[in-house]
């Protein structure tokens, strides 16, 4: 990978461009200038001042966005560090990410939201923060929503932690209607959840290993589409992995209830037989599900119940995942194998269109979460992800950024490639 | 007499043969047993280590004693007194053992897949000595040596196993194996104890243990973990005991021969009364003998045939 200034006259040839608007791909050349796009259309002649760049064969859409991202600083920079997570974010063809408060110590002061920002100013992507919705992540008290809101927090989350009492998710609900922001739900009943390490299931009944049960996420969500319904707040929930999940969203949705939703690349890949190695590169919160559920998150996903993917990148050491299922820390790494699994599973496999999967990590998120709009046209800074969606490439140790490595999708071939990224001023190289 | 295992990990998969050839061996062991002078060379000059890092005293010392009477050599290791306390990793402390040269290792841990990633790390034999709420191997098959013992056969004998289902590597790995033998296995215990989908392990589920008890052939009855108290699985020791507890007034009403069974340590007055532990119906220390020579039978098999 290579990490440059963009330069300062830039024309992109042949290229196949994404375009939302008419739900079709657009040849044409692309012409920025000073990371502004200047001009959108066939055939652009410039002169020698330019550096052109043929893009035959390659899509450009507008630069992808992962609105769940965990990387770790401050306090767990030896999983990953803001520097490195906009590494592999940018390796994955992401230019915009949101990352999680479950910091050491939490985003939920005004100065975690800055250190955030300061620290990135300089990196390849923009990162954005989520700050907690209660202090410390623990549940009890609100965060300062409106100031946290003031320095850019774009939405609210105890992510990792379920926001057990009902009575406090009410009033962040019915509070963050202040700053119009989301409230992001880890959807997981701690009590029901109960320890369990692995979907509750047959599987887990022939591993000996302690279940956690659906019914936790499904009580989860139903009880914050109630809230929200009731409160009349946004939110948004976190990896949706539920058959019945999606449901009841799907219903929510046509009843007004101001709900949004994601889903995660491997939830939509792997189910909970993975366990049957003991692998603890499959012990993920909330854990893999079932092959119904899988088929009911892909429904979910075409007919518009869960508007966005996202990869809830969860980088851990190595030694706390070569460990047994019980001892191991929760969740994977994301951003490098996400855009493989999606054009591998969803477009190749599964023949779902490219286009919509494309703005649910594009378009859907940012409206969401009120971030840039990438679009690829006239007069707007260059934010674009260049891919090849017909190249074969095997995901390796090599091709990750993070500083962690866990992850179960080591040796998979993908079919579709991220080939370059135009964002923030920089030019990546992939 | 070759296996077609590597290792012992559970009885999940393994084939009828491999069962049989065990179990076979371990009778012939078991003459062994009865001599004056019970040991063979037969491990001699290889080296074992009973790394335990949970309670054991049973298992532990079963295991010891059938690898004292092979003739191996032996560590122990556990973990009150382990490096695991302070904070190494169980990679870290079995990879430092090894570097020492052993052949074998029985693992105990308190964590269900421990044996298998221990498989990752090692060249040496690993043989499963429990693994959570996982599998309990060696257990499963000395039960299914007494069983046989006693009735001739596994094919066709109907066996009951009888309370906290849900936490028990001795349920687990029985219903593995012995479903593989082509035994019929109920389970029977409270609703909270019936793991999810159990009967699609071929197994049938029962909550009336009188009705068991009128075609059952064999009872095995689990302990009933003080630690389940209090989490709401069940509402008293005393329900418990009258629902699930194999007491004398119930036996009484059965005109049928029984066998029972009980993997130990006994609640007595729980889930077995002293005079059903000690019946003439009882073959548990019965099960006790077999166990040593159950453990020398995997130990000769997966050790034995091997060069150092």
């Amino acid at each position: 990978m290579e990490i440059k200034k963009l330069e300062r006259k830039l024309l992109l040839t042949n290229c196949l461009i994404v375009d939302f608007e008419k739900s079709d791909f657009v040849r044409a050349d692309i012409l920025i200038e000073n990371g502004i796009i200047k001009e959108v259309k066939a055939n652009i002649e410039v002169d020698n001042n330019f550096k052109k760049i043929d893009l035959k064969g390659f899509v450009v859409s507008p630069g992808f966005i992962d609105v769940h991202v965990h990387f770790r600083e401050p306090g767990y920079e030896n999983a990953e560090t803001l520097e490195s997570g906009a590494r592999a974010a940018v390796s994955g063809g992401f230019t915009q990410v949101c990352c999680m408060p479950n910091t050491e110590p939490p985003i939920d002061t005004q100065e975690g939201v800055k250190f955030v920002y300061e620290k990135s100013e300089n990196l390849p992507v923009y990162i954005y923060p989520i700050a907690a919705i209660t202090k410390k992540r623990a549940g009890s008290e609100l965060t300062e929503m409106v100031e946290l809101a003031k320095v850019g927090a774009v939405a609210f989350s105890d992510d990792g932690n379920y926001v057990q009492n009902p009575l406090v998710m009410r009033y962040a609900m019915e509070y963050s209607k202040l700053v119009d922001k989301p409230i992001v739900e880890h959807a997981e009943d701690e009590l029901l959840k109960d320890n369990g390490v692995m979907n509750e299931s047959f599987v887990s009944t022939r591993l000996g290993l302690k279940g956690n049960p659906y019914i936790a996420e499904e009580i989860a969500v139903y009880r914050d589409l109630a809230l929200a319904r009731f409160t009349g707040a946004r939110i948004h929930i976190a990896h949706v992995t539920t058959a019945r999940s999606v449901d009841l969203i799907r219903k929510a949705k046509k009843e007004g209830v101001k709900v949004t939703a994601e889903v995660t690349p491997h939830h939509l890949t792997l189910t909970d037989s993975y366990m049957e190695n003991f692998d603890a590169n499959g012990k993920i919160a909330p854990p893999l599900r079932s092959e119904e559920d899988v088929e009911a998150l892909v429904e979910g996903l075409k007919d518009g119940t869960i508007d966005v993917i996202a990869t809830d990148h969860a980088p851990h050491p190595i030694e706390t995942k070569e460990t047994t299922i019980n001892e191991a820390s929760s969740g994977i790494i994301g951003l490098e194998s996400a855009f493989g699994l999606i054009m591998t599973n969803l477009v190749h496999k599964r023949n779902l269109p490219l286009i919509e999967i494309l703005k649910k990590i594009t378009i859907n998120p940012a409206k969401i979460f009120g971030l840039r709009i990438p679009e690829v046209k006239r007069g707007v800074q260059a934010n674009l992800t260049v891919f090849d969606p017909d190249e074969w490439w095997v995901f390796s140790r090599k091709t990750i950024y993070s500083k962690s490595y866990n992850t179960p999708f080591l040796g998979y071939e993908f079919l579709g490639r991220v080939k370059q990224v135009i964002t923030k001023g920089y030019r990546v190289i992939v | 007499m070759n296996l077609s295992i590597k290792h012992l990990l559970g009885l999940e998969g393994v084939p009828k043969d491999d069962i049989n050839t065990i179990l076979d061996t371990a009778f012939s062991f078991r003459e062994v047993l009865e001599r004056p002078v019970k040991k063979v060379p037969t491990l001699q000059g290889k080296t074992v280590v009973n790394l335990f890092f949970e309670p054991s005293t049973r298992t532990r010392i079963s295991f010891e004693l059938a690898e004292k009477r092979l003739s191996a050599d032996i560590v122990n290791f556990s973990a009150s007194v382990s490096s695991l306390r302070k904070g190494e990793s169980l990679k870290d402390t079995v990879q430092n053992i090894l570097a020492m040269k052993v052949d074998t290792i029985v693992m105990r841990h308190s964590d269900p897949g421990a044996a298998r990633l221990l498989t990752r790390f090692v060249d040496a034999v690993v043989i499963n000595a429990g693994d959570g709420t996982h599998e309990h191997p060696t257990q499963a098959l000395l039960d299914m040596m007494s069983m046989r013992e006693k009735l001739g056969t596994l094919e066709k004998v109907n066996v009951a196993i009888v309370g906290d289902i849900k936490h028990s590597r001795v349920a687990l790995s029985n219903i593995y194996g012995l479903t593989t033998m082509g035994a019929n296995v109920v389970v029977c215990g409270p609703p909270t104890f019936i793991p999810f989908g159990i009967e699609k392990l071929g197994v049938k589920v029962m909550y009336d243990l009188d009705e068991v008890l009128q075609f059952a052939d064999v009872v095995m009855v689990l302990r009933i973990q003080k630690e389940r108290m209090g989490k709401g699985f069940f509402p008293s020791l005393r329900e418990y005991r009258k629902q699930f507890g194999l007491t004398r007034e119930r036996l009484e009403k059965v005109r049928r021969k029984l066998i029972i069974m009980h993997p130990g340590p006994m609640n007595r007055g729980v889930e077995i009364d002293s005079e059903v532990a000690e019946s003439e119906h009882s073959i548990i220390l019965h099960q006790v003998l077999n166990g040593v020579a159950v453990r020398m039978a995997v130990l000769f098999l997966l050790v034995g045939g091997k060069r150092g």
